[in-house]
């Protein structure tokens, strides 16, 4: 017999976290060991509902929901399938009110039979990939202000935006939605009173019709087609220019096959909304980051799951220049590195547009921040963004400099976006256990080289993948929340570097690759 | 059936505040309200069917029993036998629940009792704000300032 029981004390009131347990197939929003949930048919809240969910780990799971209490503010479940063994569990989740203070509690109880030869697998699994990232997910949205130190005032201002109260509620949320359910209204053709016609509008485009240099983007006028199913047409005030539209237009990866419009991140106003799309409307300022790409255009038409509402109090100069590296930075530090208070961190490329946000975010987390940079003229910038230190990579050996700065030890992470040009250097850099997380490449492609020699340290290395983290709706809600919390704070300041007129993004990526820049350089169809 | 719950974090671990509140006969160690108390017939406090009998620091008597005690929930029943307040029936427990992401307790108290119906606004008011918010509100207090989180 095996039982496990973990409870937490949640910072905001039952009504508000109630909701989210009880839609027995939404919990990819919030449970961080899920990679997808969904409730295979009828309702979620159905006694008898059946759901199935993927784990991050890769596990499939089918459960189905035995008991629901609203007035206990319970739900019980059990296991009917799953892709490893395990034997038959249920489990049951409770939630308390606590009259003082604004909070609540969670109980979860499990219960398993099984033969004590696979206790110790399976309650290692029940707990630590079931239970424990459920917890985490929930304390992570829903943080009690009573147990903050001063390092985490970031979550506190989340949970205030979470209340939406006030200004706050303009965060406007779209709505729960089960993954799988339909986006599309019943009725073909229902529209939102937002959308303004068919018409299909003009926009200034840079494209990419060969692979090359930055001479190869070429400013031309392509039409916008009025937003698909699904979709939402925008007019951009600021576009992000990143790392990975150069790989693109060199023809490396990240931008498929030509000619096609680079561009992976931006900010303005909606246009018009398609059909099925609830939660935005015309006039709304919103953000995006991601895939597809095609962000260099006066216009452009995306997937309204990937536009992010803006806070009011962020304008979207600001909000280009932030969402892909807050929310790269968001699950490097939270996800794929979920930092401790105390770590000593390595950041490279620091003054960077994502490598300042990295640092300060860090340091807000409680780390302490090492910042490597290319040439003295930038080391103000990474320190000022939260660097403890900063190495000089242009004259100082990066691994040695660590070493005499840590008393021998190194680091516990190198976050690398460099790629083969400091491989061996943040390896040399990293404290037994250390972690290196690689995700980028501007120098090359990494080789893993022999894995054997990583042993003698037990070093781990990460190479993740920003879609694989940002897969729904919600995950990217979620993320941009926490850096519009972190952004509010002040404890995570994005640096502009420059801002060029829309037909010099030529300019723009020579700017990028000359490793000239502090911060993050952006284009705008409204200058020039 | 008028009902009171109240619930609070207190910032200790659930072994130290179940030792706390475990004798039945200890009010008056920690509650803000309880001037003395006794058991009846010198039995032990954790006997389970033993009353209490206390009086308020505002003069008022009460006897209370003891219907259930348990170390492995870390919870205590019991029931009113006489008090100034004029309600029946009345049951309450108080129950601490270990919070395992943290390392605190969750405490709650809550009772059932009758009462003439022109009552129950200001009964179920006054045992949820006098007594067991009063007494959850010393119980965070006391372990406020040693430095448990």
């Amino acid at each position: 017999m095996i039982r496990i029981t973990r409870s937490a004390v949640l910072g905001a009131p039952v009504e508000q976290v109630w909701p989210l347990l009880r839609d027995f197939g939404g919990w990819h929003a919030w449970h961080a060991g899920l990679a997808s949930s969904q409730v295979d048919r009828g309702a979620a809240d159905a006694v008898g509902a059946v759901r199935r969910l993927r784990l991050r780990t890769g596990e499939h799971l089918r459960e189905q929901l035995i008991a629901l209490s609203d007035r206990e503010m319970s739900g019980t479940w059990c296991l009917i399938e799953a892709s490893n063994p395990l034997d038959p569990y249920v489990a049951t989740l409770r939630l308390r009110r606590v009259t003082h203070g604004d909070c609540c509690f969670l109980e979860w109880r499990l219960q398993a039979d099984g033969p004590l030869s696979r206790q110790s697998a399976a309650e290692r699994f029940l707990g630590e990939t079931l239970c424990d990232p459920a917890i985490a997910g929930l304390q992570g949205r829903f943080r009690s202000a009573s147990l903050l130190s001063a390092g985490e005032k970031v979550d506190h201002v989340q949970r205030e935006a979470d209340e939406g109260s006030g200004r706050a509620a303009k965060f406007a949320r779209p709505p729960i939605r089960p993954l799988g359910a339909p986006s599309l209204p019943s009725e073909e053709g229902i529209r939102p009173a937002s959308h303004t016609g068919d018409q299909v509008m003009n926009s200034l485009a840079v494209v990419v019709e060969r692979h090359g240099g930055p001479e190869v983007l070429r400013t031309t006028r392509v039409t916008v087609p009025p937003p698909g199913p699904g979709e939402v047409r925008l007019r951009h005030a600021f576009i992000g220019v990143n790392m990975i539209d150069v790989h693109g237009r060199a023809g490396e990866f990240g931008l498929g096959s030509l000619p096609a419009v680079p561009g992976m991140e931006g900010a303005g106003t909606i246009v018009d909304v398609g059909p099925g799309v609830a939660h935005l409307r015309a006039g709304d300022r919103v953000a995006y980051a991601g895939r597809p790409p095609g962000a260099y255009a006066e216009a452009r038409s995306l997937p309204a799951a990937i536009a992010v509402p803006l806070p009011p109090d962020l304008d979207a100069r600001m909000a280009a220049a932030s969402l892909l590296k807050g929310i790269t930075a968001d699950l490097l530090l939270h996800d794929v590195h979920p930092l401790q208070p105390g770590e000593l961190v390595l950041v490279h490329a620091a003054a960077g547009g994502l490598g300042l946000v990295l640092c300060g975010w860090a340091k807000a987390l409680g780390a302490t921040v090492i910042g490597v940079v290319s040439r003295d003229s930038k080391v103000d910038a990474a320190a000022a963004a939260g660097c403890a230190a900063v190495i000089v990579s242009s004259r100082e050996d990066v691994a040695q400099a660590v070493r005499e700065m840590t008393g021998g030890r190194g680091v516990d992470v190198v976050f690398d976006a460099i790629g083969r040009a400091t491989f061996e250097a943040s390896l040399a850099s990293l404290a037994p256990s250390g972690h290196l997380v690689s995700f980028g490449q501007v120098s090359g492609r990494v080789s893993a080289g022999d894995v054997d020699r990583l042993a003698s340290r037990s070093i781990r290395i990460s190479s993740p993948n920003f879609a694989e983290f940002v897969d729904t709706p919600d995950t990217l809600r979620r993320r941009a929340d926490r850096l519009f919390a972190i952004l509010r704070t002040g404890r995570v300041r994005p640096v502009i570097d420059s801002v060029w007129p829309l037909p010099q993004a030529a300019e723009a990526h020579r700017r990028l690759e000359s490793r000239d820049t502090i911060g993050s350089v952006l284009l705008s169809p409204e200058i020039g | 059936l008028p009902q009171v719950y109240q619930s609070r974090v207190i910032e200790a671990p659930v072994a130290a505040v179940w030792s706390v509140i475990r004798d039945f006969n200890d009010l008056p160690n920690w509650t803000p309200f309880v001037a003395e108390s006794r058991i009846e017939g010198n039995a032990p406090p954790d006997q389970i069917g033993c009353i209490r009998a206390f009086r308020l620091k505002d003069g008022g008597r009460i006897r209370e029993r003891l219907l259930a005690l348990s170390d492995y929930e870390f919870s205590q029943t019991y029931s009113i036998l006489e008090s100034p307040m004029g309600v029946e029936n009345y049951i309450a427990t108080l129950r601490l629940i270990p919070v395992t992401a943290g390392g605190q307790t969750f405490a709650e108290w809550s009772a059932e009792f009758d009462c003439p119906p022109e009552r129950e606004t200001a009964l179920v008011d006054q045992i949820g704000r006098n007594v067991f918010q009063a007494g959850l509100a010393a119980l965070a207090d006391r372990f406020k300032s040693t430095g448990h989180r």
